[in-house]
């Protein structure tokens, strides 16, 4: 019971917080993410701010702590529902968790642009993302390459059960079931934090002493690969491949830690949200998907303008 | 039994612990080496250096946390801070340090400074508003959680500039020595305050009102203790340790992660648990702690050498954690029986 007072308490402060926000103009949109904490979400803030202002509209971005609290992200777009916004860009953690929510959004006529992860319903009026599956098989075609095509690898994902992290670890052990039949996916193991992902990286080095190389299915992952190997003190001697970039990704990749990295498009996609927002809210047509794109990174092209443009610190 | 003074009380307790703890010891110990023998039998990866050193690394950071735990929990209180405390501490130094490019001692030290600070408050809390210690720790853990956000922006704080700062934890004073031994000195500061803490939990005052308060709070405040100052001090203390936590994991790292840290409480609390320290106050070792938190870093590790599944991995250490605690009942109920109610003084 003292806990509910506190919560209570808490949301009664975070709900003061965005009305003051949304004075500057008459359109506001709400952005509910799956997360904030990785720089990930920063940089989609980072596009969505940008697109606010090209567009002058209101936007406040939001998003639960960890991507398995469903029921935080819950309260937080039934809050933002709550203010009557205009338009609704939203992350699904769990489709099926906020479908009564969206079917409200939907009777009350607002129109919901899925992003990243997207919404699993008919009720979004397009969804801006990366393609998960494709991007994570070009990390595994590099991972082939690098290799030589032949031995043993390993993947660290984020958690099992985002779509999106579900869909990078699918990508990735398909493409090499598929094209790859040298290749061999050995363990794949999960990591939430960084800490986490480094111990994880650790024991499959030390459980695989054959393996040639391992996949680090996010920002987390990637760099708790690139610890975990150089704590081991195999670097250069395993071909690391992450996802995402960030500072400290960057970093591994430019020492060669990590042989490189998929990046997705972060700003472009929390741009792209906003500007389809907008769209809908104009009565415009708008297809059912917006690809915001991948690309490749390694420590030969990172500063080439189309890749650096791409990349977030 | 309100008669007795606290200083026979004192070395009754003692008496106690030592003949019952040598027992207990010895079996948490022995069902270790059981761990590790089922792990290393069951893969030949298991049993081999750079394995154990991975392992003896792991157990630092939830060694340390436990290490504070411990103390709050032989109180009879329960601290659900230390995680986010320390990730606090851990963003304060990264602003003294890479922020506002202060020498690297001053944000060494500021660590468990904030620590201290913040246990003091939790301490305050608990022993002058009377605010239950679980809910006082756990504001103080959504507090410090929220404050490390705001502080760092919610972006990492790298330590790049100051590549002295990761020796903290990666550098290896015993391998400077002994070459054949390069354990990371984040286990050697583990090593060193569980040997600090075991003397002042059993060699001083501290300690011993520690257990007091844990067994009867109320006789101590009637034999005229200070009761809340010691109080205090203890939560003091605890979050000092946190601090020092928050130095090895962001050491380790290389930078402080302000979204981390939530979680680790509990790793912490099933370490403290399944070392034979009472929820309830009371009793409790330092030994006993560290074999906890080396028996969940073996399980977690050996798993992942087996390549479990994550799911099940859960599942077995949460099994573990409910067998420990149970064995650890039994094996306390059956000396008291034997030996007459005398024996239960401890857990009263």
């Amino acid at each position: 019971m003292k806990i509910s007072v506190v919560s209570g308490l808490i949301a009664a402060l975070i709900g003061l917080t965005p009305v003051a926000a949304s004075a500057q103009s008459s359109i506001y949109i709400p952005l509910i993410s799956k997360g904030f904490q990785h720089q990930f979400w920063q940089a989609v803030k980072v596009g969505a701010v940008q697109a606010s202002k090209d567009y002058k509209v209101t936007i406040t971005f939001e998003g639960p702590e960890s991507e398995t609290m469903v029921d935080k992200q819950i309260d937080m777009l039934s809050a933002v529902l709550a203010k009557k916004p205009q338009a609704l860009g939203f992350a699904a953690l769990d489709s099926e968790a906020a479908a009564p929510l969206l079917k409200k959004a939907q009777a009350e006529h607002i129109p919901v642009i899925g992003f990243d992860s997207g919404v699993k319903s008919d009720i979004p009026v397009t969804t801006c993302a990366t393609d998960n599956l494709a991007a994570a098989a070009l990390a595994a075609d590099k991972m082939a390459e690098l290799i030589g095509k032949s031995g043993e690898v390993a993947v660290i994902a984020a958690d099992q059960t985002g779509k999106s992290n579900i869909d990078r670890r699918d990508g990735f052990v398909n493409e090499m079931k598929n094209k790859y039949p040298n290749v061999k996916v050995v363990d794949v193991q999960y990591g939430g934090d960084l800490l986490q992902a480094s111990e994880a990286t650790k024991s499959i080095i030390l459980a695989h002493p054959n393996l040639k190389g391992i996949f680090g299915a996010n920002e987390g992952c990637a760099n708790g690969v690139a610890n975990g190997i150089r704590e081991l003190g195999k670097a250069k001697k395993l071909v690391a491949i992450g996802f995402d970039s960030g500072k400290a990704q960057i970093d591994n990749v430019k020492s060669g830690l990590l042989a490189g990295s998929i990046t997705q498009n972060p700003v472009g996609m929390g741009y792209k949200t906003v500007e389809a927002a907008v769209k809908a809210l104009k009565g415009e047509k708008l297809p059912k998907i917006i690809d915001t794109g991948f690309f490749w990174y390694d420590a030969k092209n990172y500063t080439k303008p189309e890749i650096a443009a791409v990349l977030y610190q | 039994m309100a008669a007795t003074s606290i200083q026979s009380r004192g070395s009754l307790l003692a008496a106690t612990l030592v003949s019952q703890d040598t027992r207990r010891k010895f079996l948490a110990f022995a069902s270790l080496i059981l761990i590790v023998v089922i792990f290393s039998l069951a893969s030949p990866n298991f049993f081999q250096s750079a394995n154990l050193m991975s392992i003896l690394l792991a157990t630092a950071v939830n060694g340390v946390l436990a290490i504070a735990s411990t103390f709050i929990i032989i109180t009879g209180g329960i601290d659900l801070s230390v995680g986010t405390l320390m990730t606090f501490c851990a963003v304060i130094a990264g602003v003294f340090i890479t922020f506002l490019g202060l020498p690297l001692w001053l944000g060494i030290v500021m660590a468990p400074v904030t620590g201290l600070v913040c246990g003091l408050t939790t301490g305050t809390f608990v022993a002058k508003l009377k605010i239950p210690p679980f809910i006082a720790t756990l504001g103080m853990m959504m507090v410090t959680k929220g404050l490390s956000m705001v502080i760092s922006g919610t972006k990492p704080i790298y330590f790049t500039n100051t590549p002295a700062f990761s020796d903290i934890s990666m550098g290896s004073a015993i391998g400077a020595i002994c070459p054949r031994l390069p354990v990371p000195n984040a286990v050697l500061i583990l090593l060193v305050l569980a040997v600090l803490a075991s003397l002042v939990l059993n060699k001083t005052l501290l300690g011993r009102y520690a257990f007091a308060l844990g067994s009867n709070e109320e006789a101590v405040r009637l034999s005229g203790v200070n009761v809340d100052r010691w109080k205090i001090a203890i939560y003091a203390l605890g979050g000092a340790i946190c601090g020092l936590a928050g130095l090895i994991i962001a050491s380790r790292l290389n930078s402080a992660q302000p979204a981390l840290g939530q979680g680790y409480e509990l790793d912490a609390i099933a370490a403290v648990v399944i070392g034979g320290t009472s929820l309830s106050g009371g009793e409790g070792t330092i030994l006993g702690t560290i074999i906890g938190a080396f028996i969940i870093s073996t399980l977690t590790n050996g798993l992942r050498i087996l390549s479990v599944p994550q799911e099940w991995q859960t599942v077995v250490t949460g099994i573990i954690i409910i067998v420990a605690v149970y064995l650890d009942i039994l094996r306390r109920r059956k000396p008291a029986t034997a030996a007459g109610p005398a024996k239960t003084v401890a857990t009263v």
